[in-house]
């Protein structure tokens, strides 16, 4: 396995009571890559990014990045580290407007210029963002309010984004929008980490690609390689 | 912030006259009223910080005002009477400074001890959510009634009798108005911002690095705070204490306010103190034209209509400057 990874899972071992989500899971994410991580429901996708942003402690294993063990630490601490997340089903803050879940995000920097630079490259990123700054966050569509998760996530100025489900309950023309915004962020320099049931479009826009499966990693490697893997085709792909 | 104290000096001033025009200028009873009118807002305002803006579903604020007003009328009583009596009472302006002095010494050590206790609740409980984190403070109200009742230094369930009347309207609102402009300033900045997000979503406000647990308990902190403050206003206005002033049930009055007034909106608990102290009272007539109490029908009757036409609340998530945009400050650059 690569030493100098950003992100390394060292055999990762999660439960939620008696249920182990996760068993013995190894990955590694290497800067400036596109990791996706498919599986179906209930295969751990989620409960991988959870623990890697801090919100469940792993059993057993350790999580290292940049080389430091980052397992057990607190949210707030592993994002001031730079790991950002996107959390599944767009937890946005219904109440408050575009710009100020916008400047949430940046909740844990205190320059206010460089916020204000990203905040014009976020609108620049999504301009339909800019047409909305005033509105209430709940009031935006699923796309947008997809869009303005991503964005509140990149206010942090993560090295790592961990995207978790983008596609979830989009239109396919938004979902193509956003994979390929996806794909800009990541070559501006952001490392990302994408979970997906989605498996076709994820695997397109990846370097490198995990298939969960009940809390195991069943396969591994090149995206490319897995797009033709007969098995992968036959099982996510729908061929 | 210059501006704003200039404008607390401003309204303490008047508030200060008003202590003199105000009493004279109504009978008794509607003082009262008046006076209860300040407490609540109080009651509602410190409540609306951890159930409006924060969106923790607490019930036992009048476990917080009892602490507030027992810490603070036994040290009244048992520290600061003998203090001042050691002193001629001669009722110069030196002597009534320094009883006043000593009085807002007794309350914010009031304020203090139930933000003590705030925080001893909340470090455990504020991991809790919804409804589990209701019925620990629900619990913990109860614990402290039931704990003062059984204390026989501060009277028991005799009550707590001989407290000095230091009150008066000046402290009372001068410390609603306190509460009120801490309030809108929390609600401007980064922590009320971070509370806010915690209402809205937990666990996205987590993963942009709010330190959720932190933040919860110190709005539970200063939630408590305020509502000690209310209590020993209360104490040293009407002379004695009853654990039976503190029952769950006035912690529903102050839940009334909040929810009345809309989660998180300050001019909405504002308002809202103000009508269910004075309604209840409005309707009294009532009872001599129709002989039979009907006014704990009707009031109740009045809250439900108004909660089934407006559902969030006498103001929603807005404040009085969204309505009346005149009011709404320049926001600075």
């Amino acid at each position: 396995m690569n030493g100098d990874a950003l992100l390394k899972l060292d055999h990762i071992t999660v439960a939620y009571g008696a249920i182990k989500a996760l068993k013995d899971i190894s990955l590694s994410v290497n800067e400036g890559e596109i990791v996706t991580l498919i599986g179906a429901n209930g295969a751990g996708k989620s409960t991988t990014l959870r623990t890697i942003s801090g919100l469940l402690k792993p059993q057993e294993g350790k999580v290292y990045f940049k080389g430091h063990d980052i397992s057990g630490k607190k949210p707030h601490v592993i994002v001031q580290q730079g790991i950002s997340q996107a959390p599944e089903g767009r937890g946005i803050f219904a109440n408050l407007s575009t710009e100020d879940n916008l400047e949430m995000g940046a909740y844990s920097r205190k320059d206010k210029e460089s916020i204000q630079r990203d905040k014009e490259h976020v609108f620049h990123i999504f301009p339909i963002l800019q047409e909305r700054r005033k509105q209430e966050a709940g009031t935006l569509s699923g796309g947008e309010q997809q869009m303005l998760t991503i964005s509140r996530a990149l206010m942090a100025r993560p090295k790592l984004l961990l995207l978790d489900e983008p596609s979830l309950g989009l239109a396919p023309q938004i979902i193509k929008q956003i994979f390929k915004v996806i794909q800009e962020i990541n070559q501006q320099g952001t490392t990302i980490l994408l979970v997906e049931q989605n498996a076709n479009m994820a695997l397109h826009i990846a370097h490198k690609a995990y298939v969960l499966e009940t809390g195991k990693i069943v396969l591994q490697g090149k995206a490319q390689d897995l797009l033709n893997n007969p098995d992968v085709k036959k099982a996510y792909l729908g061929e | 912030m210059k501006k704003q104290i200039l404008t607390f000096l401003i309204i303490s001033i008047l508030l200060f006259l008003g202590n003199f025009i105000v009493p004279a200028m109504m009978n008794p009873y509607l003082f009262m009223i008046l006076i209860y009118c300040g407490i609540n807002i109080i009651m509602g305002v410190s409540l609306n910080i951890i159930n409006g803006i924060t969106g923790q579903f607490s019930i036992g604020h009048a476990g917080f005002m009892a602490v507030g007003g027992y810490v603070s009328a036994a040290i009244s009583f048992y520290v600061l009477m003998p203090l001042l009596s050691l002193f001629p009472s001669d009722n110069t302006i030196l002597s009534l400074f320094f009883q006043n002095a000593l009085f807002v010494a007794s309350l914010l050590l009031g304020g203090l001890g139930a933000a003590l206790f705030g925080y001893l609740v909340g470090l455990p409980s504020l991991h809790l959510r919804g409804d589990y984190l209701g019925i620990v403070t629900l619990g913990f109200g109860e614990i402290i009634r039931v704990i003062i009742l059984n204390l026989d230094f501060i009277g028991g369930a005799r009550g707590f009798t001989g407290i000095p009347a230091w009150s008066n309207f000046f402290w009372i609102y001068f410390f609603a108005v306190a509460v009120v402009m801490v309030s809108f300033r929390l609600l401007g900045s980064s922590h009320g911002r971070a509370l806010l997000s915690i209402r809205e979503d937990e666990i996205a406000a987590e993963s942009i690095g709010i330190p959720i647990t932190r933040y919860k308990v110190k709005a539970f902190v200063l939630s408590s705070f305020f509502a000690g403050i209310a209590g020993g206003l209360f104490a040293h206005f009407i002379g004695y204490l009853n654990p039976s002033s503190f029952t769950f049930i006035k912690s529903f009055e102050a839940i009334i306010i909040v929810v009345l007034g809309g989660m998180g909106s300050i001019s909405g608990a504002i308002v809202a103190a103000v009508i269910t102290t004075i309604l209840p009272e409005a309707l009294r007539p009532l009872q001599e034209f129709t002989r039979t109490d009907f006014r704990m029908v009707i009031y109740p009757l009045l809250l439900l209509t108004l909660m089934l036409t407006r559902p969030q609340g006498l103001f929603g998530n807005k404040e009085l400057s969204d309505v009346l945009p005149f009011l709404k400050r320049k926001k600075s650059p």
